[in-house]
């Protein structure tokens, strides 16, 4: 059945279905419509679960994290700073293999305050270790959600879905509603390995030393950098986890077969433009006019950021001419996150796309159809040459700060 | 850039219900065969009783493009008072629509070469035994009537369905006495 309804409601509606147990949350916007839906499906006795109020970010997810290690399926969702104030138990929440679902509803970050959106919030955090997914529409945030919490469970590793504030969250569109009896049987339970138990009494991520050691019980025990050497290979694998859990999603539900990238009129495209989450559909509009005048070009979303998916961005890309990133997100100082991973992830090939990068649309600066058609062309024409210093669209900059 | 796509902007002041009203015919539209269907409010911050819009693109196929309408086929007017305050037409296309809650006659209206509805929306609203003031589900009826984009019988469905627990069918009935009292300038 399909509903039109926010993008918030569609995320808040994916964590019911996945029958979550313990929502903890403190509001921002653009995210405080999710959390206020979700406190009513709980108030209604639609959703079973604990809603726990808290007075910060870090709370809710050190809410999460208590709740994740009694053994309960948790989720919180947050925006910009909230998200930043959260970065030490995010950290927290990963280390200890707790597989917790966040929906962050992306939002440029103060100083100077914002409440629009940019993607600023989740880039910063893609070395904290967490999953990153990324939607384009209402349809891929609830269907997100729901595997996200399967991937989560599946690698013990928490996941962020991320979808543009406002512009998604805000903005009302059809979308289908899976049925429960499918999302049952989809998402089985969480049982975890490990969880406190009074009747069990154990020890959680207490110090642990430099090097490997015996344990109570006379075992070797991995030290720190055994542990996070594990954390690093378990999400390399989670690569595949997830596109056989998208797999499996297809299959039941109908929709899926591209976890990591989406192209558009990518298979003879010379030039192939790269964007996250809501900006590459509105690029599609824009691809397609330019196909009209005869220019071989496509465009790729990027659903899956962290693990980076550098094999199906690297046979999506091989052969084309020229690569044109457009970021709603700045690595200050050096160049847009999503730029560089590609640009390594292209190293590899001997014969290797040309990449541009475009940055756009920071604090919600409305971002023109035609300015994405001028960027293009002008790529599309422009002498071959890595540029390592981005452009930048739509700046109104002023003559007597700059001249 | 694309041509499949009709636009329509919703004015009205925070609180009246103009993204309710949005909502309404988004629902109805895509019940209709309309499969994009995208609305998006302002962003940002409202507040009770000033100017806002909201925008309401309509088409047969897939809508990617979310950013707000500049150039609309349709304006939708919930309070003739913004008229005031508020260029309403601004962008809006060659022979485009005006639709109003105002006491007829239409010709007491001009916007350039706009085509002007208008339909005494807030005395309909009492007449089908509403609060005075609710004008988001007459509207509805107003602007099937002059737009003929979707059919009253389906829009007074979705009307009754997102006003549940909410005097179904006097909103319901406030659009249908709209819709036969919806004057259409020359």
């Amino acid at each position: 059945m399909h509903i039109i309804e926010s993008g918030n409601v569609a995320a808040a509606t994916g964590v019911k279905l996945s029958r979550v147990q313990v929502i903890a949350a403190y509001p921002i916007t653009p995210q405080t419509p999710l959390t206020e839906k979700l406190s009513e499906f709980v108030e209604s006795e639609q959703l079973t679960a604990q809603y726990i109020p808290v007075e910060s970010e870090h709370s809710a997810m050190a809410v999460c994290i208590a709740a994740s290690t009694a053994g309960t399926r948790a989720f919180t969702a947050t925006s910009a700073n909230g998200l930043l104030y959260m970065n030490e138990q995010l950290h927290w929440a990963v280390g200890a293999r707790l597989p917790i679902v966040t929906c962050v509803v992306n939002r440029g970050i103060g100083a100077p305050w914002t409440v629009w959106n940019d993607q600023q919030d989740s880039m910063a955090q893609r070395d904290v270790g967490w999953i990153q997914l990324y939607a384009s529409d209402h349809q891929q945030i609830i269907d997100s959600v729901i595997k996200a919490f399967r991937l989560a469970q599946t690698v013990s590793i928490p996941v962020m879905v991320c979808y543009d504030g406002y512009l998604l969250s805000h903005t009302y569109m059809p979308f289908d509603l899976p049925e429960q009896s499918e999302v049952d049987a989809f998402l089985p339970p969480f049982v975890p390995k490990h969880f406190l138990d009074p009747e069990n009494p154990g020890n959680f991520n207490t110090v642990t030393l430099p090097d490997v050691r015996p344990g109570v019980d006379g075992t070797m025990r991995p030290g720190y950098i055994e542990i996070r050497h594990n954390l690093h290979q378990d999400l390399r694998a989670a690569l595949d986890s997830y596109a056989e859990i998208d797999r499996e999603f297809e299959q039941r539900f109908g929709r899926g077969g591209s976890p990591f990238v989406e192209q558009y009129r990518c298979d003879d495209a010379r030039f192939v433009a790269v964007a996250v989450g809501s900006l590459s559909y509105q690029l599609r509009d824009v691809i397609d006019t330019m196909r009209e005048d005869g220019i071989a070009i496509g465009v790729m979303g990027v659903q899956m950021y962290r693990p980076f998916p550098d094999q199906a961005v690297a046979s999506a890309l091989a052969g084309k001419e020229c690569v044109i990133v457009f970021e709603k997100a700045l690595s200050y100082g050096n160049q847009g996150p999503l730029y560089s991973d590609i640009k390594s992830t292209l190293y590899r090939m001997d014969d290797r796309p040309i990449i541009h990068n475009y940055i756009l649309g920071l604090g919600g600066r409305e971002i023109k159809t035609q300015q994405l058609l001028d960027a293009l062309t002008e790529s599309c024409a422009r002498p071959a040459a890595i540029e390592d210093t981005p452009r930048w669209i739509g700046l109104k900059l002023q003559e007597e700060h700059h001249g | 850039m694309r041509k499949d796509i009709i636009e329509i902007r919703w004015h009205g002041r925070g609180g009246q219900g103009a993204i309710t009203a949005a909502k309404i015919v988004a629902n109805g539209a895509f019940a209709c065969g309309y499969k994009g269907v995208v609305m998006a409010p302002t962003f940002g911050t409202e507040r009770r009783g000033a100017p806002v819009f909201t925008s309401l693109k309509i088409s047969r196929e897939k809508i990617y493009d979310l950013s707000p309408i500049t150039t609309p086929d349709m304006v939708v007017v919930l309070d003739a008072t913004l008229l005031e305050e508020v260029d309403v037409v601004a962008g809006l296309k060659e022979n485009g629509l005006v639709v109003l809650n105002a006491p007829p006659p239409a010709s007491n209206y001009t916007f350039g070469g706009a085509r002007v509805a208008v339909a005494d929306v807030t005395a309909h609203g009492v007449e089908a035994g509403l609060k005075p003031g609710i004008v988001n589900s007459g509207i509805i009826g107003a602007f099937a009537k002059a737009s003929g984009l979707v059919d009253i019988d389906t829009l007074a469905r979705a009307i009754e369905e997102e006003f549940t627990g909410k005097k179904p069918e006097l909103n319901a009935r406030a659009a249908r006495i709209a819709y036969e009292h919806t004057f259409i300038g020359e």
